[in-house]
């Protein structure tokens, strides 16, 4: 898995990476918004999943996931959201939005692990 | 402030800790703030708007901040830096968020996190709602939730 990690709080990516390396995901990219995931997905075409932040400054996690999505060159990126926004509406709107699965903060490394996949 | 929203904010601080921290947080008893009231050390805001308004804070005394943060992160910390403060910023955020599952009535929306730093700074209020200060307890030191949340006139 080739990862791209996407959160405005460097101190949740510091916790998701701990995580991630733990879980055996060995390539991971940190973008800090939106804009700066589009950016980061545009020059590593190897990447293949994503996990989005939804309250982010600049572009936030919905936007770029609908930005991703109407991209056919990512058509098969999996998107997964990562996020404090936990009501059933927002979950709703991700998901019919084309992410492929969600994530609510506070989360275990478990929940990290079975949601990804991994 | 209505206790079901009170009792929400309540769970989401306590699910974090127990979630993130392994850590036990214990709500005191709540009670109606005086101003002026000195908070603590590093205080995490977060603003609400939807049918309903206001905000929630968490303040913590800078020990305890370097504690909980260290304990989150995985990481020690003996400065309130940058670090600090943007994973205060960041609980203050799940925490709202969590308390925001429970409100769907409200449909509430949340700004992005602020933090203030400053020893024994004041969280003032220019509204008129009455803020609830929520005392807990935990293992690794004392902190305080500051809410304030009121339906907006028209949806009362």
């Amino acid at each position: 898995m080739k990862l791209l990690l996407v959160d405005d709080s460097s101190t949740m990516r510091r916790i998701q990476k701990n995580q991630l390396t733990a879980l055996g995901v060995s390539t991971i990219v940190e973008a800090d918004d939106g804009a700066k995931a589009l950016e980061a997905l545009s020059v590593n075409p190897a990447i293949d999943t994503v996990l989005l932040d939804w309250n982010m400054p600049e572009m936030n996690g919905l936007a770029c996931l609908q930005k991703i999505r109407q991209n056919p060159s990512w058509s098969k990126v999996k998107v997964v959201m990562c996020t404090s926004e936990s009501d059933k509406g927002r979950v709703m709107e991700a998901m019919a939005a084309g992410a492929n699965n969600y994530i609510v903060k506070p989360f275990t490394p478990e929940t990290i692990k079975e949601k990804l996949g991994l | 402030m209505d206790k079901k929203w009170l009792d929400s904010f309540i769970a989401a601080t306590a699910r974090l800790f127990s979630t993130m921290l392994s850590i036990e947080a214990t709500a005191g008893t709540p009670r109606i703030k005086i101003e002026p009231f000195p908070t603590f050390d590093v205080s995490g805001l977060i603003g609400f708007s939807g049918l309903a308004q206001g905000s929630v804070a968490i303040s913590f005394p800078r020990e305890t901040a370097l504690k909980v943060v260290s304990a989150m992160v995985g990481v020690t910390y003996a400065d309130v830096d940058r670090d600090v403060c943007d994973a205060v910023g960041e609980i203050a955020n799940i925490i709202a968020g969590g308390a925001k599952k429970d409100l769907a009535e409200l449909k509430l929306s949340i700004s992005l996190p602020q933090v203030v730093v400053g020893k024994g700074h004041i969280l003032s209020s220019i509204s008129t709602i009455p803020v609830t200060v929520v005392p807990f307890s935990t293992s690794i030191g004392d902190f305080v939730l500051e809410l304030c949340l009121r339906k907006n006139r028209e949806v009362v």
